[in-house]
């Protein structure tokens, strides 16, 4: 065993600094959350701060309900419909994408900054723009239409970027060798590609899935007449907050959480199968 | 082995090509293989153009329409420019007016006024914790692992994190009830939540790891022999810092500083969940005057707000050479 020297003892201190810096970052990113999740729980005549009146199951009752305001329950279908759509549309276009830009090809440094404009223009901007340009063309929005192009448009920058990664490691012997023995190009896209890239292009759609549920901004104006889940939680925002948005807001954070251990699960066990 | 390889002899069939012209063929031919191309770019291509070209396009045209009774009519006129740029009583030296700029160049100063304070507390908050993930920690799955642990939150709603800053800030909330238990004040403070105070802190913590990513992976990236051969030869951990460290980590703070000052120029729901409403950032200009159907102005608006982040980004890329770095 080594031994104490000065400096040794020195670098523990700044270690030891750094990690209670640590646990301090993430009590201020948990903190304001977890205190929501408590208080989701509080009793009937509690309000929106501690303490806490009493335990109950009140406030989540209430958002089981079908209420005068809103549509909680709509909105989080609709919500779910919109992400499947928008995961589905991604993933294969990342997917493809990816696929073209293995190769140079003419105007391919445009078409990479046009995806990655989509990342970068603020969701203001662009509901705005297809706001006014549809109401000009009489087509009325709704989120299974106008909302789901903006959708794909903030989704596609985040999964075309995992599936470049995903082929930047790709070897493309294996694709050779099948193609020296015979193989057509959809026979090797079948046997040897897609089992390869599967992971990526799981982890790319679920990542358009998360932002997409999650997407206020893009949809403000767009949406048409019914809303989405967090366009819902905005409209109960302005009205009196009551603890029942908590309970709200734990349910849809715990539904994120679940989508993100599915996602980096599923990963795992494909990332493991392909190897 | 090579001398043998280069020499040319014509074989019993004729004479041999080139290895480098084969070699080219050989290129050529791989090009050729995998889907066509045109294929496969063409759906999002489409995309693209008809949802996000055509309606950024769409802003600058109707930023130049009149807007009349009868709707948006096609037009060429600079009214809503002079609009956004012209007050009332600005050539006046004595109106109290005189060389203030306008109510909308203000909104626009203070949004990005706001966006550089929460950039530089999100460095001065995320760098450190970047520094820690890798540099103190050893094992890459740990490593892995408490970055992972720092990203959960930004999966989750934007809104619902701003709404959860309510019992911690509000006026019956944790931080005022501590302040009363320790004595320090004896009525609850207000300026917590529904202020300045109250924004800047709900949006460090909603938008803090964009930038402990970027940095992160500069600093991972630092060869330890460099750092350590710096020790060796006498250098104080302030010296190592300032002259390997903090320059090479440049390119990710420049990197998660563009992601940050992007999405907080744009940003509008925090500011009226945490904000209430009391102050307009440009995102919410611009919702306002889409609310009164003043649609070419609400382009305007659009408009400078687009070139204040085009101007912001390239600034940002003046001082970090993101590129020459990488």
């Amino acid at each position: 065993m080594a031994r104490w020297t000065p400096e040794r003892w020195r670098k523990l201190r700044v270690k030891t600094g750094f990690s209670v810096y640590y646990g301090i970052f993430l009590m201020f990113i948990y903190g304001p959350m977890f205190a929501m999740f408590v208080l989701s729980f509080q009793g009937r005549r509690g309000g929106t701060s501690f303490p806490m009146r009493g335990f109950s199951l009140y406030w989540w009752n209430k958002l089981l309900e079908p209420s005068t305001v809103g549509d909680m329950q709509g909105a989080m279908g609709r919500s779910i419909i919109l992400a499947l759509m928008v995961m589905v549309i991604t993933g294969l276009f990342a997917t493809m994408l990816a696929m073209a830009f293995r190769k140079k090809f003419f105007f391919s440094n445009v078409l990479f900054y046009t995806i990655l404009t989509g990342l970068m223009v603020p969701g203001v901007l662009l509901s705005l723009g297809m706001a006014i340009l549809m109401r000009q063309l009489g087509i009325p929005p709704a989120w299974y239409t106008s909302g789901l192009a903006v959708h794909v448009i903030w989704a596609l920058p985040f999964s075309y970027l995992v599936m470049m990664a995903v082929f930047n490691r790709f070897d493309s012997s294996l694709e050779e060798a099948a193609r020296d023995m015979g193989a057509d190009e959809w026979t090797v896209f079948k046997e040897i590609t897609l089992p390869l890239i599967i992971p990526g292009v799981v982890a790319a759609g679920l990542f358009g899935f998360t932002l997409s549920y999650d997407e206020f901004a893009r949809m403000t104006l767009l949406s048409g007449a019914e809303n989405t889940l967090p366009l819902d939680i905005n409209a109960s925002m302005t009205q009196r907050i009551r603890p029942t948005l908590f309970a709200l807001g734990t349910a849809s954070t715990l539904f994120s959480l679940l989508m993100i251990s599915a996602f980096l699960g599923i990963y795992t066990i494909l990332y493991r199968r392909s190897r | 082995m090579s001398k043998v390889d280069n020499i040319h002899h014509s074989g019993l069939i004729g004479s041999q090509p080139p290895a480098a012209e084969a070699s080219a063929r050989a290129k050529i031919a791989h090009t050729e293989e995998g889907f066509p191309t045109a294929w496969l770019i063409t759906p999002a291509t489409i995309w693209l153009i008809l949802f996000l070209v055509v309606p950024l396009v769409s802003i600058i045209v109707f930023s130049f329409w009149e807007n009349t009774a009868q709707g948006l009519v096609p037009a060429f006129s600079l009214d809503f420019y002079g609009e956004y740029f012209y007050t009332k009583g600005f050539f006046e030296p004595g109106s109290d007016r005189f060389l203030l700029p306008s109510v909308f160049i203000r909104t626009l100063g203070s949004t990005v006024y706001f966006t550089l304070v929460t950039m530089l507390l999100c460095l001065i908050v995320g760098y450190p914790i970047a520094y820690f993930l890798a540099m103190q920690v050893q094992a890459f799955k740990f490593q892995l692992a408490l970055f992972l642990l720092c990203m959960v939150p930004f999966w989750t709603s934007y809104l619902i994190r701003a709404v959860a800053w309510l019992p911690m800030l509000g006026r019956r909330g944790l931080i005022n009830q501590a302040l009363i238990g320790m004595g320090i004040v004896d009525k609850p403070v207000s300026f917590l939540f529904y202020s300045e105070f109250g924004y800047t802190i709900a949006l460090v913590q909603i938008y803090v790891v964009l930038c402990i990513g970027p940095i992160f992976f500069s600093l991972a990236k630092i060869d330890k022999a460099i750092l350590e051969a710096a020790t060796d030869m006498g250098a104080t951990p302030f010296q190592i810092f300032r002259e390997i460290i903090g320059p090479m980590s440049l390119p990710g703070v420049a990197i998660g500083m563009i992601f940050i000052f992007v999405v907080i120029m744009g940003e509008f729901a925090t500011a009226v969940v945490v904000y209430g409403g009391k102050t307009s950032t440009a995102g919410t200009v611009i919702l306002n005057y889409y609310g009164i159907a003043n649609y070419p102005f609400a382009a305007v608006n659009a408009l400078m707000l687009m070139l204040a982040m085009v101007i912001g980004i390239v600034v940002i890329l003046r001082i970090v050479d993101i590129r020459k770095e990488l």
